[in-house]
């Protein structure tokens, strides 16, 4: 569904992403994990447009979307920090999105809306909000539009334990839709149940991108925390097992 | 995608700073014409004003709103909106905004107190110079990130325009005082649309002495259909070159 | 000079009383001359109304001729129209029309020659080379006319009323538009200009050479090319005119060159380039004249001295006094100046600090024009605020020491 092709960004001298390609299919969920500063941000970005690649190709169903941006109707994006016009009520924010993207003919999803409380809450501004509230208005944006494609940078962090659930219920639900789902996060443990790809950045490369099933099987473990502190591990040697 | 602009003004128009202007601006408006004892002395009073403060407001008003913009923005392009679309629709918004402020805080107390070819002209002096002045603060915005260089930068421009473009003509003046230099000053004032405006007010003020100008060199020419279509597109130019470098860079720029 | 004009009333009533009646433009008596002709002195001449194309008619009797209802004198663009030769005419109540126009010889429409109290009144010039044309006249008046021509250069036209080595002249009431000079005189004295409108002449409103002891009362000068110019004049006094709207590269409300002796007093210069333009004069007063809107309210050249501006008022004016140089001997206190910033502690209505009235822009402007572009410019503001502090080259003896608080209350 996303193919990027030999994305390269660097800020000043700092490669950010070097030689970048991938492909994210549909109906996967894919959980992009690496150490701070190892570019997961700017790719989701640079996905989004936010970030304009120096090299290289972003194709969404086949064509180019650089420079492009109706593709984004297909994808709900939720940022790792969301950061919100200080002035806006919560109520007007989500109207405003509502009144730029509704499609007419579908009902938007209230789904977490309701579920996580944001509901009662419109009337707040935004300034007033601690991180965690911030992070549900961002869920709820990101997945009110029916999107193809979620986007989710760390979705869980600064979440209330109740909260992480129902979000990580919904996140469910949409893989089994078929829905291509991207999730980066720190805590493994949150990505267990839901993913079906692990891509592993380091230093601005993709150092692997393979299927969890694989992955468990090469390391003989289940859990992914598990399954990545092994691969992490400097001694391990696929070769050998 | 008018929704946009809608946004756009309802969020400055919520920034409580626009209302102080407009009425800070009617403040100084109202009281030049009550107190000055003739209408004349009080539009020059307001063309000060205009040349000045105008400019300086626009500039630094709009460049410290595009960085606190910086989330609606980031908001905005993570949604299916055009980059050059939305910068597009903020700048309209901020200069939409301004053209309410100025019509406001200059326009009413001129048509209540001197409602003349001259306030007429000041007042639409002043709404292109807000115009053109949130341009370049767009521009400034666009090329430094950091807010506090950004703000430098506006306020350098604005100095630039002030007062040392001016000190740059009177130098070249003396420098080259053997030459005529009437058709170099005209060329140079459109480089400067501060001195533009402050020419096309000469003109209306001072029109006695300017016609005393051996062979009323500027009044011919601005005076002239020509002139002031020539200076008008050249007060436009000023407002459209900023704003398409600005979606240009703005284009290429990472969020 | 009432008196005056009390003993020519009397004389023409006195003689109206014995005198005859003859009627031109009847059957009996078709043209003017004809009935010139058959006038005795004293006689009045009656013309009816009509056009009478006989120019040019002489009048050489002392008589009065009257126009009914306005008879055209039509000169059909070839000839002077009537030449005065007698004294003691009076001439009331004709259209004269269409003299001659001529690049080397002076047509007029009424030519006034070598004659003592003829009056003029109540008649109309139209399309005239020269309205009246007096030479070598005196104790004659030109009253309550109207002067219409279409000039549009210096070369080819002429002036209104025009009087040349004449003394003792009332000229009052008329309008003049559209000639070279609306009112000129050389070598005129002890005359009275009054109440005359002089609007839209190619070159001056009036025009003044080489003439002593003249007064000019209440006169409008508006939109003339170069407004009104006094030269090589002595004892002029002025009083209550007019210059407005006298806009141009060589434009004054007045231009005072080499005149000495004289008072201008309740003037008022509005819309003017310069408002008055002094060169080479001496020992003259300005009192209460009131400058609005100019350009410059008065430019004067380091050869005047001996100027002195008591009271006046200076309103809006883009410079209110410009020199070449440093100037000497002259006396401007009192006035009101509204780009005054002083102060007045004591309250004497009086500024406590002096006002400098020239810029020091305004002397680079001087010396270089195309500097005016830059005028009410930041830079030129901080320059002359810099000089105002601690004046360097604008001539320190050129200020008002006392300024006045608040404006005077002229008409």
């Amino acid at each position: 569904m996303i193919t990027t092709r030999n994305i390269c960004k660097n800020f000043g001298k700092l490669a950010a992403l070097s030689n970048i390609s991938v492909s994210l299919n549909a109906g996967e969920t894919i959980a992009m994990i690496g150490p701070n500063g190892s570019g997961k941000t700017t790719l989701i970005k640079t996905l989004l447009g936010l970030v304009i690649p120096d090299k290289g190709d972003i194709l969404y169903k086949g064509q180019s979307v650089l420079g492009q941006w109706k593709y984004r109707n297909s994808i709900g994006y939720m940022p790792q920090i969301g950061r919100y016009p200080d002035n806006m009520r919560i109520g007007q924010i989500i109207d405003m999105i509502t009144d730029l993207r509704k499609d007419d003919n579908v009902q938007v999803d209230m789904e977490l809306i309701n579920s996580l409380g944001v509901n009662r809450m419109l009337d707040k501004a935004m300034r007033t909000l601690s991180g965690g509230t911030r992070q549900k208005v961002s869920a709820c944006l990101a997945f009110m539009f029916h999107p193809e494609v979620l986007i989710l940078d760390e979705p869980t962090a600064g979440l209330d334990p109740l909260s992480g659930e129902i979000l990580k219920d919904k996140i469910s639900r949409e893989k089994d839709r078929g829905k291509l789902i991207m999730i980066t996060s720190h805590v493994l443990s949150d990505l267990d149940d839901l993913v079906s790809e692990v891509i592993f950045m380091e230093e601005g490369h993709v150092r692997f991108h393979k299927k969890v099933s694989d992955l468990q099987a090469e390391t003989g473990e289940v859990k992914l925390n598990k399954v990545m502190a092994v691969l992490m591990d400097p001694y391990y040697d696929p070769v050998m097992q | 995608m008018k929704k946009i602009t809608k946004y756009v003004l309802i969020d400055i128009l919520r920034n409580r700073f626009m209302l102080a202007y407009t009425v800070v601006l009617s403040g100084i408006s109202f009281s030049l014409f009550i107190l000055e004892d003739s209408s004349g002395k009080a539009l020059l009073g307001l063309m000060n004003v205009v040349l000045f403060i105008i400019p300086l407001v626009s500039l630094v008003f709009s460049t410290t709103y595009l960085y606190n913009a910086a989330e609606f923005i980031e908001l905005m392009l993570s949604q299916p909106v055009r980059r050059k679309v939305l910068l597009n629709r903020i700048f309209s918004g901020l200069a939409l905004s301004f053209v309410i402020a100025t019509a406001t805080g200059i326009g009413l107390p001129v048509l209540i107190y001197g409602a003349t070819m001259q306030g007429l002209y000041l007042l639409l002096s002043a709404i292109l110079l807000s115009v053109i002045f949130s341009a370049l603060a767009l521009l400034a915005s666009v090329i430094t990130r950091d807010k506090a260089r950004g703000i430098g930068m506006a306020l350098l421009l604005w100095v630039y325009f002030a007062f040392v473009f001016d000190g740059l003509v009177l130098l070249i003046l003396f420098q080259f005082a053997d030459y005529p230099l009437e058709g170099a000053m005209i060329a140079m004032t459109m480089l400067n649309p501060v001195d533009l405006v402050r020419i096309f007010m000469l003109l209306q003020v001072d029109l006695s002495a300017m016609m005393g100008i051996t062979g009323a060199v500027f009044q011919k020419y601005f005076g002239s259909i020509t002139g002031q279509v020539i200076s008008l597109s050249v007060m436009v130019l000023w407002m459209l070159i900023p704003l398409v470098i600005a979606v240009k860079k703005f284009n290429k720029r990472d969020l | 000079m009432i008196r005056i004009l009390q003993i020519i009333l009397f004389f023409c009533f006195y003689v109206d009383l014995f005198a005859g009646t003859i009627t031109a433009g009847t059957k009996q008596c078709p043209r003017i001359a004809d009935a010139i002709a058959l006038a005795k002195k004293g006689d009045t001449v009656l013309v009816s109304g009509g056009t009478y194309k006989e120019s040019p008619i002489i009048v050489d009797k002392s008589i009065v001729l009257l126009g009914r209802q306005m008879p055209v004198l039509d000169g059909l663009k070839k000839h002077e129209i009537m030449i005065v030769t007698e004294n003691d005419v009076t001439i009331e109540g004709f259209h004269f029309r269409n003299s001659g126009f001529s690049g080397y010889e002076d047509v007029a429409g009424l030519r006034l020659k070598q004659v003592r109290n003829v009056v003029v009144r109540y008649n109309h010039f139209t399309n005239t080379y020269f309205g009246v044309y007096g030479q070598h006249i005196s104790n004659c008046h030109v009253l309550n006319n109207t002067f219409y021509s279409t000039a549009k250069d210096e070369t080819l036209s002429g002036n209104g009323i025009h009087c040349w080595k004449s003394d003792s002249l009332l000229i009052k009431g008329n309008k003049v538009s559209g000639h070279r000079d609306g009112i000129y005189f050389e070598f005129v004295t002890k005359s009275h200009i009054e109440g005359n409108m002089s609007t839209g002449n190619v070159r001056y409103g009036l025009h003044f050479m080489f003439s002593n002891d003249d007064t000019y009362i209440g006169n409008s000068f508006v939109d003339n090319g170069a407004g009104v110019a006094v030269m090589y004049s002595k004892r002029v006094t002025m009083l209550r005119n007019r210059f407005l709207q006298n806009r141009g590269e060589a434009s004054y409300g007045i231009l005072l060159k080499d005149i000495a002796d004289s008072y201008a007093d309740g003037n008022f210069f509005e819309d003017n380039t310069v408002g008055i333009f002094m060169e080479g004069s001496s020992r003259i007063k300005f009192t209460q004249n009131q400058f609005t809107a100019n350009g410059w309210a008065i430019r004067m050249q380091a050869s005047c001295d001996d100027i002195t501006m008591l009271r006046n008022n200076f309103k809006r004016n883009s410079f209110d006094i410009a020199t070449n140089g440093s100037l000497v001997l002259n006396n401007i206190d009192h006035n009101y100046w509204d780009k005054y910033e002083g102060y007045d502690l004591n309250k004497d209505g009086l500024g406590d600090v002096p006002y400098r009235p020239t810029s020091l822009f305004s002397m680079i402007s001087e010396r270089n024009e195309a500097a005016m572009l830059l005028f009410r410019s930041a830079i030129v503001s901080i320059i002359d605020k810099a000089e105002k502090v601690l004046p360097g080259l604008t001539p320190e003896a050129l200020k008002d020491n006392k300024p006045s608080m608040k404006p005077f209350n002229l008409k």
